[in-house]
């Protein structure tokens, strides 16, 4: 029961995780149609960031952490920012397919350059925040990194919907993601409207990014791959551009990682979250609070 | 279409056997060719094989696969079992008449055979996966090329993780460039045919195509199979030549490399692939100095030909047929 | 209605189309004769193009049946009821824009291919006797309809009135017996419409086929339609000759209210 507790308390905070991506993932097909693929790299990104910027401020301390975390969102919201602007605002008129591979380009670009710039070798990453280890009832082990993960993304979700439901921008992002044309027509400027959708998924990605590297404090310039597809699962599970489902996906999808590592079949791991998503997308595409729409003929 | 109508007018098996013939030559004149040269061309007709095949399922069908080199390492895997586990069991001793006959036929078969399994896991791709347009088909593809690794990596009896060595070196120019040539000629004749116009008319307008009667699910299908079939030839070719395979070779980035010639070449122009193949295993050796730019290259190509010529490099833009 | 005395080509009965929560269409019964020329109008978003699709199978009625000469063809794929005899074109021109004029006709007869995969790797006698004959047949239909000249050109460097004329050609040449036509006069001025009329008029005479329109261009519509149905917001609430329809007080309020 403790092993099985103890699992739990791991799932959700890998989960927790993967939701935080994912709503990056869910909020731009949301407004665009579109799959991020540079998206898993803003998350290494924000764990570099974090890395490199921890050598600015105290480390150990919860204000030292607090402040980069805050300083590396930012960054990469101005990262994910400027890659919409360069390389993806000129083909939103043509087709799908050029974005999607311009997309890989991207991608592609920011892990070999940071490849060249960070090196390629593993990278010990700092303790940001204050660590102990709480001992529960029961034999429990529950690290402070745990707990900050799930305090953390707990607040962020708060906020994520806080601003998408209550603010003003938050409602034009929902206008756009309904019907760009229409959106345009009551005023709405669609272009801020989806570069503000670009910053908030890609500071949520970099709070991901330096979350995952407390919990696994290994970084490298190709951290984001794997995470970063489990993620978009993740997203596809709780229904792609439903932000509630987003973080339903990242919370189910890191209980079942954490619960197949564990068992016989530990190797297949990474394979488990693709077999989901071949499954998802043939039985019920639409995830879980998903609704599907079909093509107009 | 134009130009290929007047070379294929009625004489395409001819040009075949004509290729293969010099693909023959050039087999029995590979020991008078600088060794270094014979090696670039073996991977030059690899690639064109890989890149030839990928181009029937993205270019001309329009269905974004970026599996490609799970279908690869299933030939690679499949064909290196053949001749590393069969082989003592079949072959000849060395020393007898047939034994060089004995080991290409073996390879010929084991190619083969890396070439139906290649096939019959792109038809297990190609099924579940039909229904998906775009951005989903290709992250499907692309899960599926990943599970085939993953899969690879945990059967130890071909090497796991480290990879399966000793692979006989059975590849020589002839088989790379003939295999590179059947290729072409299957996908080209293919598509060059009442028949074959349905692949494009599926990658133009799905809907149009099946409210003209074509069995749009039938055509996706096909197009994977054979184009997995040829891939996996390549790899059966690969594994033979590189000697050692390990699942990391075989992973998203491989397939990646193959989708960048396809798109370098012009999605759906056969030609130009093949230009596009060649130069993407000749830059590589060219600027072998600045190797470790060589991703970054890669990806800043891609986003340059996406965000200025998507229709590829090799594609000329033809006059208009009518005047204004 | 009709009472005809043979079978009639195309039946519906009682279908309702929804979608989730909308119904776009509701307790639709028509029938179609083996030569017929019948319009089907109402206003925007009155279900027309739906009836089409559910027709050709692209949906699948949530309640009634579809009847093609006798036989249901409801839940049945798009390439099979085509393949029935049902051919369309679509409101929005869908040519195939890289494949040339000759191509995108050439892809219609498929159906009557019998060359597949191992003839086009073969390419023996009989493959160039085929391809041959079908190059005949397509040139032969493209220049009745004054396309012959075009026909390397890329489908979308053709006029927006000879696209249309191509997607009824390439219609045409599945070899139908029922000829859905949606919004064929979209975007024509006067005399083309004048000339899509006399069009279809030929068609229908020259090809024997029955042909439903949808269209919102009244010109058309009350100028070569021998029947007319009337939907509103997927009900039908008329049908008749172009005169009883004209003068059917609902089918005003309709249009109007």
């Amino acid at each position: 029961m403790t092993e099985f507790l103890q699992q739990l308390i791991n799932g959700l905070s890998l989960g927790s995780v993967y939701a935080l991506i994912a709503l990056g993932y869910t909020m731009v097909y949301g407004i665009l149609r579109f799959i991020n693929f540079a998206h898993s790299d803003v998350f290494m990104v924000g764990a570099f960031a974090g890395f490199y910027l921890s050598r600015y401020f105290p480390r150990e301390s919860f204000g030292g952490g607090l402040a980069v975390m805050l300083l590396a969102m930012l960054l990469c919201a101005a990262l994910g920012i400027v890659i919409e602007r360069l390389a993806y605002r000129p083909l939103r008129k043509g087709s799908n397919l050029a974005v999607l591979i311009t997309a890989i380009g991207v991608s592609m670009l920011l892990e070999n350059t940071g490849q060249l710039i960070f090196g390629a070798d593993y990278k010990a990453f700092p303790t940001l925040f204050p660590v102990r280890t709480i001992v529960m009832p029961g034999g429990l082990d529950l690290s402070s990194n745990q707990l900050l993960v799930f305090g953390v993304t707990a607040a962020l979700l708060i906020g994520l919907q806080f601003i998408v439901l209550k603010t003003k921008i938050g409602t034009a992002m929902r206008a756009v993601s309904f019907n760009h044309q229409a959106a345009s027509l009551v005023g709405i400027n669609n272009d801020r409207i989806i570069s503000f959708t670009f910053g908030l998924g890609s500071a949520l990605a970099a709070a991901g990014g330096i979350l995952y590297s407390m919990l696994y404090p290994s970084i490298d310039p190709y951290m984001g791959v794997l995470p970063g597809l489990k993620a978009f699962v993740a997203a596809v599970l709780g229904g792609i551009g439903n932000i509630p489902g987003a973080a339903l996906g990242g919370l189910l999808l890191g209980l079942i990682e954490t619960f197949v590592n564990g068992s016989r079949f530990s190797t297949y791991t990474d394979a488990i979250a693709f077999a989901l998503l071949i499954l998802i997308l043939i039985f019920r595409p639409a995830g879980l609070l998903g609704k599907f729409q079909a093509e107009k003929v | 279409m134009h130009r290929v109508k007047t070379i294929f007018a009625g004489r395409p098996k001819t040009l075949l056997l004509a290729a293969l013939a010099g693909t023959f030559v050039l087999w029995l004149c590979s020991s008078q060719i600088n060794p270094y040269y014979l090696d670039v061309l073996t991977k030059i007709g690899i690639n064109v094989t890989l890149a030839v095949s990928l181009n029937l399922i993205n270019g001309y069908t329009g269905q974004f696969s970026l599996g490609h080199a799970g279908f690869m390492a299933v030939g690679a895997y499949t064909a290196a079992a053949i001749t590393l586990f069969g082989g003592p069991k079949i072959l000849p001793a060395e020393s007898s008449h047939f034994f060089g006959v004995a080991t290409g036929g073996l390879f010929f078969g084991a190619l083969i055979v890396g070439g139906l399994a290649a096939a019959l896991a792109g038809l297990l791709v190609g099924a579940p996966s039909l229904r998906l347009k775009g951005d989903y088909l290709a992250i499907v593809t692309l899960g599926f090329g990943e599970i085939i690794r993953v899969i690879f990596r945990n059967i130890d009896s071909l090497g796991g993780a480290l990879g399966l060595n000793g692979i006989p070196p059975y590849t020589n120019i002839f088989w790379v460039f003939g295999v590179a040539v059947v290729c072409t000629y299957v996908v080209v004749t293919m598509v060059h045919s009442t028949y074959g116009r349905g692949f494009i008319a599926v990658r133009d307008d799905e809907v149009a195509a099946e409210a003209m009667g074509l069995n749009t699910t039938r055509y996706k299908i096909v197009a994977f199979v054979v184009g997995a079939f040829f891939a996996g030839m390549a790899g059966g070719l690969y594994g033979h030549y590189a000697l050692s395979i390990d699942p990391k070779g075989f992973d998203f980035m491989r397939s990646i490399e193959i989708v960048v010639m396809v798109i370098l070449g012009g999605m759906g122009n056969t030609g130009g692939v093949i230009a596009a193949a060649v130069l993407l295993t000749l830059l590589p050796e060219w600027l072998r100095r600045f190797d470790q730019y060589r991703m970054i290259f890669y990806s800043l190509l891609l986003i340059g030909l996406m965000l200025a010529r998507p229709q590829g490099l090799f594609t000329w833009k033809r006059k208009p047929v009518l005047q204004a | 209605m009709s009472a005809a005395a043979k079978p009639s080509l195309l039946q519906l009965e009682h279908c309702t189309i929804r979608f989730g929560g909308l119904t776009a269409v509701s307790d639709l019964s028509m029938e179609l004769g083996a030569a017929d020329l019948v319009g089907l109008i109402g206003p925007n978003g009155a279900g027309k193009t739906t009836v089409f699709n559910v027709i050709t199978g692209v949906y699948r009625p949530s309640e009634g049946s579809i009847r093609y000469d006798g036989e249901s063809i409801a839940g049945q794929q798009p390439y099979q009821i085509t393949a029935h005899g049902i051919a369309r074109t679509f409101q929005n021109i869908r040519l195939f824009p890289s494949l040339s004029v000759l191509d995108n006709v050439r892809v219609a007869c498929h159906l009557r291919l019998n060359h597949g995969v191992r003839h086009s790797l073969w390419r023996g006698r009989a493959f160039f006797k085929e391809e041959k004959k079908i190059d005949g047949e397509v040139m032969n239909l493209l220049e009745i309809f004054h396309l012959g000249k075009f026909r390397d050109a890329p489908a979308k460097e053709l006029s927006y009135g000879d696209q249309r004329r191509l997607e009824i050609v390439r219609a045409l040449a599945t070899q139908p017996r029922l000829l859905l036509l949606d919004e064929p006069a979209a975007g024509m001025n006067p005399t083309e419409k004048i000339e899509l009329m006399k069009l279809i008029e030929f068609i229908e005479d020259k090809y024997k086929i029955s042909i439903l329109l949808v269209e919102h261009d009244m010109q058309v519509v009350m100028g070569i339609c021998r029947r007319i149905i009337v939907l509103d917001y997927g009900i039908k609430i008329a049908e008749g000759t172009p005169e009883e329809v004209r003068a059917n007080p609902k089918v005003i309020e309709a249009y109007l209210g």
